[in-house]
């Protein structure tokens, strides 16, 4: 059981990030696919935020009430997630923009069909 | 078949990714960059909020791609749905009083909590891009409550630009004034917790807020082409 | 969370689909604040919550709503 409450951040990242991939890969309607795409982003988010955690510690903000012996947590991944989930929703917005041009110059969504229609 | 196959990769990938992942511990302190931006990061920059100081002061040229790359997809997204045949016009049922009231009355308080949350970006958790984030909800609530508004579309392209060139101009005054590289922190670091201090980092913060809000208002804008 | 992303790939209809996963998002943030790291919490819920799951439904009503 501590094995388990231990590791339980690790397994609901890499779930979410296993969940997205069988998505991608099995489903037939573009847009599941890109839903599928937004949980794998959010998977991969969270396990690297969970990487930064430090047992006890706070969030790396200065406040006027001192508390100098409380340890904080690593700042530099928290950059970098911010930075990635800014990204993610610029890269949803234009797979979007180009679903819909598909779904007006072919007529459906399913990809099985595109496929067969291209050739 | 293709889901037995499919699922049969994931398993293995999950046993080699398992494999590796437990010995990472969970909540052992792991690397030695964290410790010296706490440490020297309030006397080096004057910001209280150490996430804020390494996103625009110590990573200052990542920000500046990720903005990049965000205007690239604003104008992807116009150039993919610009010479889109539209449908005939359906007639629009205007909204209900309640809800026209009540969307232009959120409007201007929404905004207000947008832009406090990016002018207190170095004090409080937030900053520019949760701001921008705000702001463009509130365009979003009155896509949503008062139907048959639009926002003009070369007011928001004016904004967008010029809060980028502002970026970018406040990265090259730094260069030449003073330091060796860009994006140097010239202006003076002022008292610690108050509202005008750690240099340069409100005015970039202003300057992203602005951006991500007009540019994600935008995209919205030109996604629902109503009329 | 688990559940909600099964579920978010059982839907046939794509809005429940598109709901499913703005649960998901939801708790992400929730669990990032119990993480200690409230920027990426404001920033997940803002941006993932409510603008990707807005800007999904404009696009399912310019296509189809039902899978296949």
């Amino acid at each position: 059981m501590n094995f388990i409450h231990n590791y339980i951040y690790y397994i609901g990242a890499f779930g979410l990030v296993f969940i997205g991939i069988y998505i991608i890969l099995v489903k037939r309607n573009l847009i599941k696919v890109i839903i599928g795409l937004s949980i794998l982003d959010t998977g991969i988010n969270l396990f690297l935020i969970s990487i930064g955690y430090i047992s006890k510690g706070t969030a790396p903000i200065f406040s006027k009430i001192d508390m100098e012996n409380a340890p904080m947590v690593d700042p530099v991944p928290q950059a970098l997630v911010l930075t990635a989930i800014v990204i993610g929703v610029a890269v949803l917005a234009l797979a979007l923009s180009l679903a819909i041009r598909l779904y007006h110059h072919y007529g459906t969504l399913n990809l099985r069909k595109i496929k067969e229609q291209r050739w | 078949m293709r889901r037995i196959i499919s699922l049969i990769l994931l398993a293995v990938v999950a046993l080699g990714i398992a494999l590796c992942v437990i010995h990472i511990p969970f909540g052992a302190p792991k690397t030695k960059v964290g410790n010296y931006y706490i440490d020297k990061g309030r006397e080096q920059t004057g910001a209280t909020n150490i996430v804020t100081s390494v996103v625009v002061n110590y990573r200052g040229f990542d920000t500046l791609g990720e903005v990049t790359v965000l205007f690239v997809a604003a104008i992807g997204v116009s150039a993919v749905l610009a010479t889109l045949k539209k449908k005939f016009q359906k007639k629009i049922e205007p909204p209900s009083l309640v809800l026209n009231a009540g969307c232009r009355f959120l409007f201007p308080l929404v905004l207000f909590f947008g832009a406090y949350i990016f002018i207190h970006g170095h004090l409080t958790p937030g900053g520019g891009f949760q701001g921008g984030a705000i702001i463009a909800s509130a365009f979003l609530l009155t896509y949503l409550g008062c139907r048959g508004r639009r926002i003009s579309e070369s007011r928001s392209k004016l904004t967008e630009s010029l809060s980028g060139l502002v970026f970018v101009l406040v990265g090259l005054i730094g260069l030449a004034i003073g330091g060796h590289y860009f994006l140097y922190n010239f202006l003076p670091k002022g008292v610690l917790h108050s509202l005008l201090s750690a240099g340069i980092i409100p005015i970039i913060y202003i300057a992203i807020g602005f951006k991500v809000g007009s540019e994600i208002a935008g995209i919205i804008d030109k996604l629902v082409e109503e009329s | 969370m688990l559940a909600a992303a099964i579920s978010a790939s059982i839907f046939k209809d794509l809005m429940n689909a598109v709901i499913a996963s703005c649960l998901v998002s939801l708790i992400a943030a929730i669990l990032f604040f119990l993480l200690q790291a409230p920027d990426v919490a404001m920033a997940e819920a803002a941006i993932g919550a409510a603008l990707i799951t807005a800007v999904f439904v404009i696009a399912i009503r310019r296509t189809k709503r039902y899978e296949e």
